[in-house]
């Protein structure tokens, strides 16, 4: 090894680093620029509805047995026509989620037979308090698409009378 | 009521040497709460001065009872526990995870997901060594590299959430196969990161390889002989650089490695420098594995067709009673596995991680227990660090690369 060479091999590391003062950052100024997450991503869970308004979720509580975390409470009551919340006989009259618990492995919608849970694109989640941290069903469940589409509703006898609709396999 | 056992000195004695009961060396508590330990890692020194006379692990401050958790869940839910040891390796961990109970009760997987597992596993261990090659440098005040390092990691996290929706904690590969397809973006992504980042490497090695610094810090630092390796039950790149060739993917091929031409890069110095160059060579030769197993990723299902243990296609389920009956069961009680118990291993980025599972015929594991590389990798540093300074001590440390989730479950 010659003299020169350790002052040759400084340089060359030095010059490695000074070339990327003229490039372009490759980090976000969070929280004004937000990343774009991927389609797959498994953010806070939403209750989904409908296109007519009814909810997805039919209270059969298999989001609950598939959690390896025991973050979700589901209790299910009877469904009437006059009285009407999803199709078919039962629908969930309180759904919680604690997302202290909650680990996002995204097992509940995997389990859904009906599709009602997905896990969105929120990661921003904060809390002040554990008991705030649980999540009832008025936060999860998506706002309904037009005012005279909320549930309960009156609807015509014998018409939702299948629960568990047919899907497609996902894709993205 | 617990009983508060009393201890007294004389059991504990053994530890030190003679001449810290006269108070000639040092007693000196490095961590648990220190940067350079990697985690929440005590090491209790004896110090002559700034020379190690004597090094004492203390594990146990981040221990979560992983193993213990997985046995009160079933086979299919247990698996969201193992992504968490190895903070490094989540893919890896799925993998074996998986591999094991596969092996439990004799289940096909498909080619494709064998492939994709291939791609992912390898994919995270460069990411793993990248997030090595980072905190090392910043150990030894090499900032730049812990930046560079951890670009490049974002470019894979971003492949990891592309396919599983997280970037950390996947749960990707399933009993059976896959969770699901890899979405169309996923060829393109990895091409990108196989087109820059052999360029990236060189980049590293400009910053460090040579560096008359660098080397200072490494050359003769931290000599781990074969024997004492062997002895220990060191395994991974740290048992490479000392000179044994070993290495699970070639020694006991799966997930068809054996189908790709890799070579194993072996160093015989064992010194810290060696193991550092281990790690890099090692990065080339995980992205040719990247690359043969997208070149000929074979078309197909990504998930065993048994409904017995997999979940049917979501398509299913509401016209066939019989695939919901099975989606239901398969949720609620799982699959039952027999009364027998099975090892298998994987070659994780740290070494050989192995995991034991004991059927007891039931859906829960009666046993289950992780033989992870982190831990038999950090008994062998009592040994190695003897006589060298504690400036050393950070380097050895981090050139053995321990994740305390690993060593701690």
């Amino acid at each position: 090894m010659s003299v020169l060479e350790p002052v040759v091999e400084l340089v060359r590391g030095l010059g490695q680093t000074f070339r990327y003062l003229f490039d372009r950052p490759v980090t976000y100024q969070y929280p004004e620029q937000k990343r774009e997450v991927r389609p797959r991503f498994r953010g806070r869970h939403v209750l989904k509805r409908y296109d007519n308004g009814l909810e997805k979720c039919i209270g059969c509580s298999l989001c609950a047995a598939a959690c390896p975390a025991d973050a979700i409470f589901v209790e299910a009551s009877e469904n009437t026509d006059e009285k009407r919340f999803s199709p078919g006989e039962r629908y969930a009259s309180t759904y919680e989620i604690n997302m202290l618990r909650c680990i996002y492995c995204g097992f509940c919608e995997d389990a859904c037979p009906t599709e009602a849970i997905v896990l969105g694109d929120n990661y921003e989640l904060s809390f002040t308090d554990r008991r705030s941290a649980i999540y009832p069903k008025e936060m999860l469940l998506e706002p309904v698409p037009t005012v005279d589409m909320t549930t309960p509703r009156k609807v015509e006898t014998g018409v939702y009378k299948r629960s568990v609709p047919e899907m497609k396999d996902p894709t993205d | 009521m617990a009983q508060i056992e009393e201890v007294s000195i004389e059991q504990y004695k053994h530890l030190v040497s003679e001449r810290a009961l006269t108070g000639e060396t040092m007693l000196l508590n490095m961590g648990p709460q220190h940067p350079s330990t990697h985690g929440v890692l005590r090491l209790l020194l004896e110090l002559d001065g700034e020379v190690i006379v004597n090094a004492i692990p203390d594990i146990g401050f981040l221990h979560t009872g992983v193993e213990k958790n997985m046995e009160a869940k079933t086979y299919q839910k247990a698996e969201v526990m193992c992504d968490r040891l190895d903070y490094m390796n989540t893919v890896g961990n799925n993998l074996s995870y998986c591999l094991a109970v596969e092996k439990l009760v004799d289940l096909d997987v498909p080619e494709r997901a064998q492939a994709i597992r291939v791609v992912l596993t390898e994919l995270q261990r460069i990411a793993s060594h990248l997030v090595w090659v980072g905190t090392f440098g910043l150990d030894l005040a090499a900032m730049s590299m812990f930046l560079y390092a951890f670009r490049e990691r974002e470019l894979i996290l971003d492949i990891l959430e592309l396919c599983s929706g997280q970037r950390m904690m996947t749960t990707y590969i399933r009993p059976g196969g896959l969770w699901r397809d890899v979405p169309v973006e996923f060829e393109a992504a990895v091409r990108n990161f196989i087109k820059i980042f052999p360029k990236r490497v060189d980049e590293y090695e400009n910053l460090l390889t040579k560096n008359p610094i660098f080397l200072d810090r490494l050359l003769g630092i931290g000599k781990l002989t074969k024997e004492t390796a062997l002895s220990h039950g060191v395994t991974g790149p740290s048992l490479r650089a000392s000179g044994v060739n070993w290495d699970l993917r070639k020694a006991r091929p799966y997930s068809g490695y054996e189908q790709y031409d890799f070579n194993v890069p072996v160093r015989t110095e064992g010194d810290t420098y060696a193991r550092y160059l281990v790690r890099i060579q090692e990065f080339r030769e995980s992205l040719k594995i990247v690359e043969q197993a997208l070149n000929k990723l074979p078309m197909g299902p990504v998930r065993s067709d048994n409904r017995k243990f997999v979940p049917p296609p979501r398509s299913e389920i509401g016209v066939s009673m019989e695939s919901l009956i099975h989606h239901f069961k398969l949720w609620t009680e799982g699959f039952p596995a027999p009364k027998a118990s099975i090892y298998s291993a994987v070659e994780s980025p740290r070494g050989e991680l192995g995991v034991y599972l004991e059927g007891d015929g039931g859906p829960k594991p009666y046993r289950v227990h992780w033989r992870t590389p982190s831990f038999d990798n950090l008994s062998v540093i009592p040994k190695i660090v003897k006589g060298h300074l504690v400036a050393d001590l950070v380097g050895i440390l981090a050139s053995i690369d321990i994740v305390l989730g690993d060593i701690d479950r």
